[in-house]
């Protein structure tokens, strides 16, 4: 289902933060398209470094690529100036947890709206008009009222929904999503993802999912990348994910529990030095 | 810095040139010369022996402050706090009226009641200066007295006053440590004041502050009156403040700035 | 709420009762005879006598606190041995020309240490940071009264910026009308506007160096409550929609920590008045920290325990006003 026309296109990303011995993440190569793109580690594997890398949100860390490229733009070479028309215009990321990624003292419409005024000189009716029609769009009823509440007095999964209305109104080209629902309750997760995917669908915009939850990642993603220890160790399609060739791969499948499933102790990961080692640059 | 104070106290009488006391009206209100480094005031007494001699004052003061506010602030803080209750209740209660005032208008009261002399300044700012103490103690001892291993010890039967003293006091140390030392520059500058002030050490003694006051009605004419022991006592300080900043920052970044 | 208002409406009592005592004790420890002041060295008997019992110093301690508490609470406390007024009148009189003062020297304090605090938060561990860190330290280790001396030998003796001592000109002394004390209101009330050059002039001084002494602590604070903003992820929303980093640290970071500021600022204040005490001596400032410092001199305790009592209670003033404040702007707390 790769697109033809690929949005990003990384190559060999590599990213290692100030005193750190170890790059966070290494010869980091994928596109994506207009598609669905998974990327699952566990915590620790750089799988979040990636998308604050590609908005360049990454202070003080070495960044190195052959090709970091999106759309028209080289993100490696562009100016502070120009990835400010890019950040919120034509990428944006979902961060985790709207408890911390909302700011505490505003309210959470006029932040919708700020979105859109950065980016769209219009009126602050406008503005509200826009962020409240996007409130709708995330199924939050009675927007107009919401709009008005500070992020302490909206629940977790409407405050996710919130995000996900303030990243979504610029029609971007592509969304991040750093671990979308992990700070939710798990019984708004599927309603808050199904939004989501509903309007990346409809506008045709590129999501890069990064989740440590392989079937979240399974159910929502077309294809999937497995990180490691700041490397990818295998990529492939969602629906062939049971048929990893990877050990590290099956290794996490393995260890997933299952309802209905065999009540022996889960199978617990026997990781090996070798998928460790450099695998070098990737042609 | 504060190494070179305490070297420059212990053999005050080596390194000054002159006698601090030593008069010599002939030769008063001299300009800063290869004879007297940093001139000499208006009774002819040189200014640089002066400045030496006063480094034992002024360490004696941060010295006896110092070992009579630890104590003090680190019994009230951790009694109040590991006990709480009633007595928390009013042990913090004597440490905020105390704190609702500037500690250097409180030692101005205390002395103002004593009289002025140096060991009543010594003994006024002693009163001031542990309430602070008192509340950080009793912030770290109400983050330990939860923990696991203090009720591990209640469990064995230790006594309240043996968990105090071998299990919190050891912990609220290195917080402690560096509010002292913080705190020493504010010691040294409220002597100062005091003694500029004529509340402090009494004349003839070489104390920095008071040497600033008397020289304040020369100022115009001659300068080094007041700069020296001026910049005697902002180096003093900015060492200390220095020091307790260093100490902060390698112990940890955060919770001393919760007061 | 209301069960919050009332234990702290208690915990005012409870301090100000306390600030009590402790004035009262202060003023009976002292080595000086209260009725040896006001009657003289060699009075006869039978005058010393009558002051004594009129002092109440014949009754029994609490008795004598019960006194000095009646007193307090219908306001009188007292009169000043040196200037013969009560002492209420002559510290109304003095603590304009010591808020003005202080007024200014905090809006100076606060802009800097602001504003440095921010950058050094914004430049963490790069040379800004270093840079600020050494200057506002030096202004919290600086005796101000020295500062204020060395002040008036470069800015007023041998650059001539500045006034020199005093609130304005010898020249310009009782031209204006006293309204509310506060020189730079009473003369622009006036018109005068040459007496609110001068005074101005006079105020700029030891202003700044008040305040610069206050900016260390307010640095010091805004540095690390930036810092805990910026590590915040909702800085990173910010980002992400495309704020520049300027606008990421002032409208989102910087909002978050005004409420703390507000308090900061407020305790700021507070040991400015300290500041004040000293500086006033330097700069022969007509205020209450002159007012002050003369009558501890002379043992002149009834202005003096006063005067304490006073800061005592703008101190814990400030902090309600601080609390209040809190209250008031954060959504939060609503």
């Amino acid at each position: 289902m790769t697109s033809t026309s690929p949005i990003l296109q990384v190559e060999n990303l590599s990213v290692r933060y100030p005193g750190s011995a170890v790059p966070a993440v290494r010869n980091l190569s994928f596109t994506v398209g207009r598609e669905r793109l998974g990327i699952v580690g566990e915590s620790g594997s750089g799988k979040s470094t990636v998308g604050r890398a590609i908005l360049r949100l990454l202070h003080g860390a070495a960044l190195t690529a052959d090709r970091l490229q999106f759309e028209d733009v080289d993100l490696l070479a562009a100016t502070e100036r120009q990835m400010l028309s890019v950040r919120g215009r034509r990428i944006t990321m979902i961060l985790q947890d709207p408890k911390f990624s909302l700011n505490p003292i505003q309210r959470v419409g006029a932040q919708v709206a700020e979105a859109f005024r950065t980016h769209f000189a219009c009126s602050k009716a406008e503005a509200r008009a826009k962020s409240i029609a996007m409130l709708e769009a995330v199924q939050i009823r009675d927007a107009d009222r919401v709009y008005d509440l500070y992020p302490h007095e909206v629940s977790g999964g409407m405050g996710q929904r919130v995000m996900i209305a303030m990243m979504l109104l610029t029609n971007p080209d592509l969304v991040i999503a750093d671990e979308p629902t992990s700070a939710l309750d798990v019984t708004v997760r599927l309603n808050v993802l199904t939004i989501l995917d509903d309007l990346v669908r409809d506008k045709g915009i590129g999501l890069l999912i990064i989740s440590h939850d392989l079937n979240l990642v399974r159910n929502f993603c077309d294809r999937v990348l497995i990180m490691y220890a700041g490397q990818v160790v295998e990529e492939l399609a969602a629906r062939d994910l049971d048929r990893a060739t990877h050990p590290y791969t099956r290794g996490l499948i393995a260890a997933q529990p299952r309802i209905g499933g065999s009540r022996q102790p889960l199978a617990v990961l026997d990781r090996q030095d070798a998928w460790e080692t450099d695998r070098g640059a990737q042609p | 810095m504060l190494a070179a104070l305490i070297v420059i106290a212990a053999f005050a009488p080596l390194i000054a040139t002159h006698d601090p006391y030593l008069q010599n009206l002939g030769d008063a209100l001299a300009r800063p010369s290869g004879a007297h480094v940093f001139g000499t005031d208006e009774l002819g007494r040189d200014i640089f022996s002066r400045l030496v001699h006063g480094a034992r004052i002024t360490l004696t003061i941060i010295f006896l402050v110092t070992i009579v506010v630890g104590p003090i602030g680190l019994f009230v803080g951790t009694v109040a706090g590991y006990h709480g209750g009633w007595l928390d209740t009013i042990l913090m209660r004597v440490t905020d009226i105390f704190l609702s005032f500037p500690s250097l208008i409180l030692s101005l009261a205390f002395v103002a009641a004593l009289g002025p002399s140096l060991n009543n300044a010594i003994i006024a700012i002693a009163l001031t200066a542990w309430p602070p103490i008192a509340r950080l103690a009793r912030a770290e001892t109400l983050t330990f007295r939860s923990a696991d291993y203090i009720a591990a010890a209640r469990l064995q039967g230790a006594s309240s006053w043996r968990i105090i003293w071998r299990s919190i006091v050891p912990m609220c140390m290195p917080s402690l440590l560096i509010r002292l030392t913080l705190n020493m520059a504010t010691v040294i500058l409220t002597a100062a004041g005091l003694g500029f002030l004529g509340l402090g050490a009494q004349p003839p003694l070489p104390e920095w502050g008071a040497m600033i006051a008397t020289g304040r009605r020369y100022m115009i004419d001659s300068w080094w009156l007041v700069t020296f022991p001026g910049l005697a006592i902002l180096c003093v300080s900015l060492g200390f403040n220095l020091l307790g900043d260093g100490l902060r920052d390698a112990l940890d970044p955060k919770q001393m700035n919760k007061r | 709420m209301r069960r919050a208002v009332f234990g702290q409406a208690t915990g005012i009592i409870v301090t100000l009762l306390g600030l009590l005592i402790l004035t009262f004790v202060i003023g009976r420890i002292m080595p000086v005879d209260p009725v040896r002041a006001i009657v003289g060295e060699d009075a006869p008997r039978e005058v010393y006598d009558r002051v004594f019992r009129q002092l109440g110093l014949d009754r029994p301690v609490w008795e004598q606190f019960l006194l000095y508490l009646r007193d307090v609470l219908r306001f009188d406390f007292g009169t000043s041995i040196r200037t013969g007024q009560p002492v209420l009148e002559d510290i109304k009189r003095v603590l304009p020309a010591t808020i003005e003062l202080a007024t200014f020297a905090i809006i100076i304090g606060a802009s800097l240490g602001i504003a440095m605090g921010v950058t050094a938060a914004v430049n963490k561990d790069r040379w800004p940071d270093h840079v600020i860190r050494i200057v506002s330290l030096m202004g919290h280790s600086m005796p101000i009264f020295w500062t204020g001396m060395i002040g008036l030998l470069i800015f007023y003796a041998a650059l001539g910026w500045v006034g020199g001592s005093g609130r304005m000109s010898q020249f310009y002394i009782g031209m204006v009308p006293e309204t509310t004390g506060f020189l730079l209101i009473d003369s622009a009330i006036a018109g005068e506007w040459d007496v609110f050059k001068s005074a101005l002039r006079h105020l700029i001084l030891p202003a700044s160096l008040l305040g610069y002494s206050s900016a260390a602590y307010i640095t010091r604070m805004t540095r690390s409550f930036m810092l805990d903003q910026l590590g915040q992820e909702y800085v990173t929303t910010a980002r992400v929609k495309g704020l520049s980093s300027r606008q990421t640290v002032w409208r989102h970071a910087f909002a978050n920590i005004r409420v703390q500021l507000v308090t900061i600022v407020a305790l700021a204040y507070g040991s400015l008045l300290e500041g004040a005490v000293l500086i006033e001596t330097v700069f022969a400032w007509p205020g209450f920290g002159q007012y002050l410092t003369s009558n501890l001199l002379i043992g002149d305790m009834n202005a003096v325990m006063t005067c304490v009592l006073v800061v005592g209670v703008i101190f814990i003033g400030l902090n309600i006003l601080s609390d209040l404040l809190y209250r008031v702007f954060d959504p939060r707390t609503r």
